[in-house]
């Protein structure tokens, strides 16, 4: 073989094993990191592992919410109107977490059956109206009451 | 490089745009979407006028149950279309006047024009929360023996009537008269 | 009447892009002149003209035209007027026919900069562009007409723009943003016009690296620009939360960052050729590619129930036209390009190579993530999501790798660099890097932390190793300045760009390392400590703004003993829309920002809050405007200049015959 020859095709080569250690990375550290998305229902039903990390969706039922006066801590019982998933957090909730709404949480179950949430987002359309904000609005004097910090999706534009 | 090789990329990208042009039609399920195909929920309640009114009240025929407020600005967006729906007859139209006050809703009526036969007066929010609503404004095209067969969230304008209410209905219709 | 208008200048500039995408480019095929010298006129038409419909749609915002659909949704007549004028793009409509204009806009500016390059090949760039207009716009005035209106019967007032956008971030990020993305579609058209008369060389390459510079200058600082505002937007996770909708541009910048390491391969040697072009439609189709993420509701974003996939079927047709074409045109074209394949397993050829897989891999990577819950949702109808942890296991060992070829790339030699010359010009660099590396982070936080000192000694390296090459540079020469002076901008361009790669490491490393938060209840007068710093909540009143109400807390803040001061996050209540919204205070310096948000009022005037300190975390973006400089100062090296005007003078030369010939003979 001509060392030119040679030199080609050990670049070649390198390249070759550089992307396949990379897709290899890759692929492992994917599948290390899928967030499952269940219903209440099928979180109800047991389909969900033990221990097992990932996302539930659906509303927050009313009358549902219970805060604690002294601490970050809040209960709340997620529905999809068939089954109801208890979720508790710690933690400043989103600005548009509300009774009615849609939200999306993170975190696992826990031994007595509640959801241990690291994470809850609320669901975001600007076609959407609910008379709390209404009432918010005629409220806003005294200061907004039910307004909260968002951690929600980004805006597309 | 050889020819065949150079086709490589290519065929992966027909390959990509395959699967994106699949991803468009999934269905995001990360809301539940809960009554299509099943009855309406059983009520018992008064409508906005002050009339009493049950499941049997309900059109005997395909109509749109669409739910409103007066606080809803996008619901002033669509009202038009809902005007012109009702003045020409096409189809019935049952509001639910979603945790909103009386006094407001038919002073909104009032002003802006009454489209519905007759408007649910859902105050506490129950009646929608057993629908399952977001919010106002949405719309469920219901078949003549109260089964929810569409929802659509959020306006529904000229556009989205053209395109997706139309057809949905000429098909119950046709669905109907076999 | 206005908005008529505006859609009739829309229509009347997709005729003249038809006419744009077709006779220049028939004229480049068969020779013909005369239609490839209507290039340039036409592209002053599609300008006015959609910077007509531009400036129309803007005047109805600022008129408050309610009767235009996309107005009564994106704005309110409380809307402080510097929204009204901005809240243009605050929707798909009008965010497209932005994007359009900018396309226009760069298309002129190819139009007026081109003088000196053959009228054959400004034929051809002109016309592909066209062609892509042609798409945009009839995307536009199919599917998203900004100009339509709400009949019959126009309501009162608007719904107003999204509260999340209101923002001075709305003002500046996406145009930006766009500006960077459509000019990869600049670049994407010299390759173009490269396949389709097969001249790709050394001149070709330096007429394309200017603009692929400035592309990738501009796209550097919108993303830098989201990333500022995400950062200080409370729940947008920061300053990069590998958020579906970021991820796209910065694809396209990891393709673009590839692109132009690989195009000063092709023009200083003449080889990398077809993979240049390769990576001129890769960045290209990103940028596509994000527009079809944030446009056809593929991706599960804020607008979850608003899909239409009638828009994403149609922008998948024109990125289908548009990547699918240029990568059959690549396919057919593209073995004719080969180059001489001369250098060494140790030579800057190489390095840049590596460097170019590093990213094409990066790239890559980040494309999977984005799009793999859709695939898997395709394939198996379950719904997943991928979180950063999946992005920062891959992104960061790949960064790392990328800079510690980055410090040996630029010192390194063309075609041979022997091992023995590498190591002594590095060795010091490296004991020096290694040495302070360990010694800085462990003398300032008394511990050893393994993240923080790879951060710092590649920081160095990267540093050093720029250091040393300047100071053999200017070795020879009399006196420094004379040296400093001898070395063209493009060089000074590169250490810029390189220095902010180093300086954007620091502070993306180290802000994610030493950051500290917590989320507190404070009644009135009560304190709390956090790294290092003492807060103090005052008490919250309520204000009121334009089109807002709301409240206002007022916190002292502390270091020490000493009184540092005020912060004063807000929760405000936009009236129209009804959404609630945080504004968070921030208290910015040079090496640490501390920053509340207010949550809400629980029992008696206590609030709820969460305070944040995030060292360096003013670095990331410092170091995105060092790449931009270097860009921008890149391009501007007297180089690119003076190639023009030889050129010009060729052309001016054979200009008298003006015939078929001269026009092929520039092009030769």
């Amino acid at each position: 073989m001509k060392p030119h020859r040679r030199k080609k095709l050990g670049i070649i080569l390198f390249i070759t094993l550089g992307l396949s250690a990379a897709v290899g990375l890759t692929l492992y550290a994917l599948q290390q990191n899928i967030n499952m998305f269940f219903t209440p229902t099928q979180v109800a039903e047991g389909e969900v592992p033990d221990g097992q990390h990932f996302r539930i969706g659906g509303m927050v039922k009313d009358g549902s919410i219970a805060r604690e006066e002294d601490s970050l801590s809040v209960s709340f019982v997620t529905t999809d109107f068939v089954s109801e998933v208890p979720i508790h957090y710690v933690g400043i909730l989103p600005d548009l977490f509300r009774e009615g709404q849609g939200i999306v949480a993170e975190g696992r179950v826990d031994p007595d059956g509640v959801f241990q949430a690291s994470k809850v987002l609320a669901k975001h359309d600007e076609n959407y109206m609910s008379p709390e904000v209404k009432a918010a609005l005629d409220a806003a004097g005294t200061g907004a009451q039910g307004v909260m910090p968002s951690e929600g999706y980004k805006p597309s534009y | 490089m050889s020819r065949s090789f150079a086709f490589l990329p290519v065929a992966a990208f027909v390959l990509l745009a395959l699967v994106m042009w699949r991803g468009l039609y999934l269905d995001s399920k990360e809301l539940p979407s809960m009554l299509i195909d099943k009855p309406m929920p059983a009520f018992d309640l008064m409508t906005v006028d002050g009339n009493s009114v049950t499941n049997d009240s309900l059109p005997s025929e395909p109509f749109l149950l669409n739910v409103w407020g007066s606080y809803c600005l996008p619901c002033l967006v669509e009202h038009p279309t809902f005007m012109r729906l009702s003045e020409s007859g096409e189809i019935p139209i049952v509001g639910v006047n979603y945790r909103d006050q009386k006094a407001l809703a038919l002073n909104w009526l009032e002003e802006n024009g009454n489209p519905y036969v007759f408007s649910i007066l859902d105050e506490p929010g129950r009646f929608g929360i057993d629908l399952g609503v977001y919010g106002a404004p949405e719309t469920y095209l219901v078949d003549s023996e109260g089964v929810i067969r569409y929802r659509h969230v959020s306006v529904l304008d000229e556009t989205v009537w053209r395109e997706v209410f139309e057809p949905a209905i000429a098909e119950l219709r046709a669905e109907e008269a076999k | 009447m206005l908005p008529e208008l505006g859609h009739f200048a829309l229509i009347l500039a997709l005729c003249l892009c038809v006419l744009l995408g077709t006779f220049p480019l028939y004229g480049a095929a068969s020779g013909n002149v005369r239609f490839m010298g209507l290039a340039r006129p036409l592209v002053a038409g599609v300008f006015v003209f959609i910077g007509l419909a531009y400036v129309l749609l803007t005047y109805s915002f600022a008129v408050d035209d309610f009767s235009v659909t996309y107005i009564q949704q994106h704005s309110n007549s409380l809307l402080p007027f510097r929204y009204k004028l901005t809240a243009v793009w605050g929707g798909h409509e009008g965010s497209f026919l932005l994007w359009t204009f900018m396309l226009a806009g760069w298309m002129l500016a190819v139009a007026v900069f081109s003088r000196s390059m053959p009228l054959e090949f400004v034929a051809r760039v002109l016309g592909v562009l066209g062609l892509l207009s042609v798409g945009y716009l009839l995307f536009m005035l199919a599917t998203s007409n900004p100009f339509d209106r709400i009949v019959p019967l126009p309501p009162a007032d608007g719904a107003d723009l999204n509260s999340a956008l209101q923002d001075f971030g709305f003002i500046v990020h996406p145009p930006t943003l766009y500006m960077g993305y459509v000019g990869f579609s600049v670049v994407f058209a010299f390759a173009m016009a490269a396949l389709l008369s097969g001249r790709l060389d050394a001149a070709w390459a330096r007429w394309c690296r200017p603009w692929a510079n400035v592309a990738w200058a501009i796209l550097t600082i919108g993303i830098a620009l989201g990333s500022w505002w995400a950062y200080y937007e409370l729940g947008w996770g920061g300053w990069w939360a590998w958020d579906p909708v970021e991820n796209p541009p910065l694809i396209t910048w990891l393709f673009g960052t590839a692109l132009i390491h690989s195009l000063a391969v092709t023009e200083k040697r003449g080889i990398f050729k077809s993979w240049t072009v390769m990576l001129a439609i890769l960045a290209f189709a990103g940028s596509l590619l994000g527009t079809f993420i944030t446009r056809s509701g593929l991706l599960t974003s804020v607008h979850a129930f608003a899909t239409d996939p009638e828009r994403g079927v149609f922008i998948l047709a024109i990125l289908t036209l548009s990547v699918g074409g240029a990568l059959l045109l690549f396919a057919l074209r593209a073995p004719l390009l080969r180059g001489r394949f001369g250098f060494g397993i140790l030579s800057r050829e190489m390095l840049l190579l590596v460097n170019n897989l590093i990213l094409v891999v990066s790239a890559a990577s980040v494309f999977l993530g984005t799009l793999f819950p859709m695939v898997y949702q395709a394939l198996t109808d379950d719904l997943i999501s991928i979180g950063p942890p999946y992005f920062n296991a891959i992104f960061v060992p790949l960064m790392a790798l990328l800079a510690l070829v980055l410090g040996v790339g630029p010192i390194s030699r063309w075609k041979k660099t022997s091992g023995r010359y590498l190591s002594t010009q590095l060795l010091w660099v490296g004991v020096i890097s290694l040495g302070l590396g360990i010694a800085l982070p462990l003398m300032i936080t008394l511990e050893f932390g393994f993240g923080p000192t790879i951060t710092i000694v590649l920081a160095l390296w990267i540093l050093l190793s720029a250091v040393r090459d300047i100071k053999n540079k200017v070795a020879n020469k009399k006196t420094l300045s004379a040296g400093l002076a001898s070395l063209p901008l493009s060089y000074y361009g590169m250490q810029l760009a390189h220095l902010g790669v180093a300086t954007m490491i620091v502070g993306a490393a180290l802000t994610s390392v030493y950051s500290t938060e917590k989320s507190v209840l404070l009644s009135p007068g009560e304190r709390m400590n956090l790294g290092g710093y003492a807060f103090e909540f005052v008490g919250a009143k309520p204000i009121t703004g334009p089109n807002f109400r709301g409240m206002e807390a007022t916190l002292e803040v502390y270091r020490g003993e000493e009184f540092l001061r005020e912060l004063h996050p807000e929760r405000r209540l936009y009236l129209a829309s009804g959404t609630p919204s945080t504004e968070m205070a921030i208290d910015a310096g040079f090496w640490r920002d501390l920053f509340v948000t207010l949550g809400e009022e629980k029992g008696a005037a206590a609030w709820s809050m969460t305070i944040y300190v995030k060292p360096f975390v003013r670095w990331v973006w410092l170091g995105a405007i060092f790449m931009c400089l270097g860009g921008v100062v890149a391009a501007g090296d007297k180089r690119y200049r003076r190639a023009l005007e030889k050129h010009a003078v060729k052309k001016q030369a054979a200009a008298p015959a003006d015939s078929v010939e001269s026009v092929e003979v520039a092009a030769r």
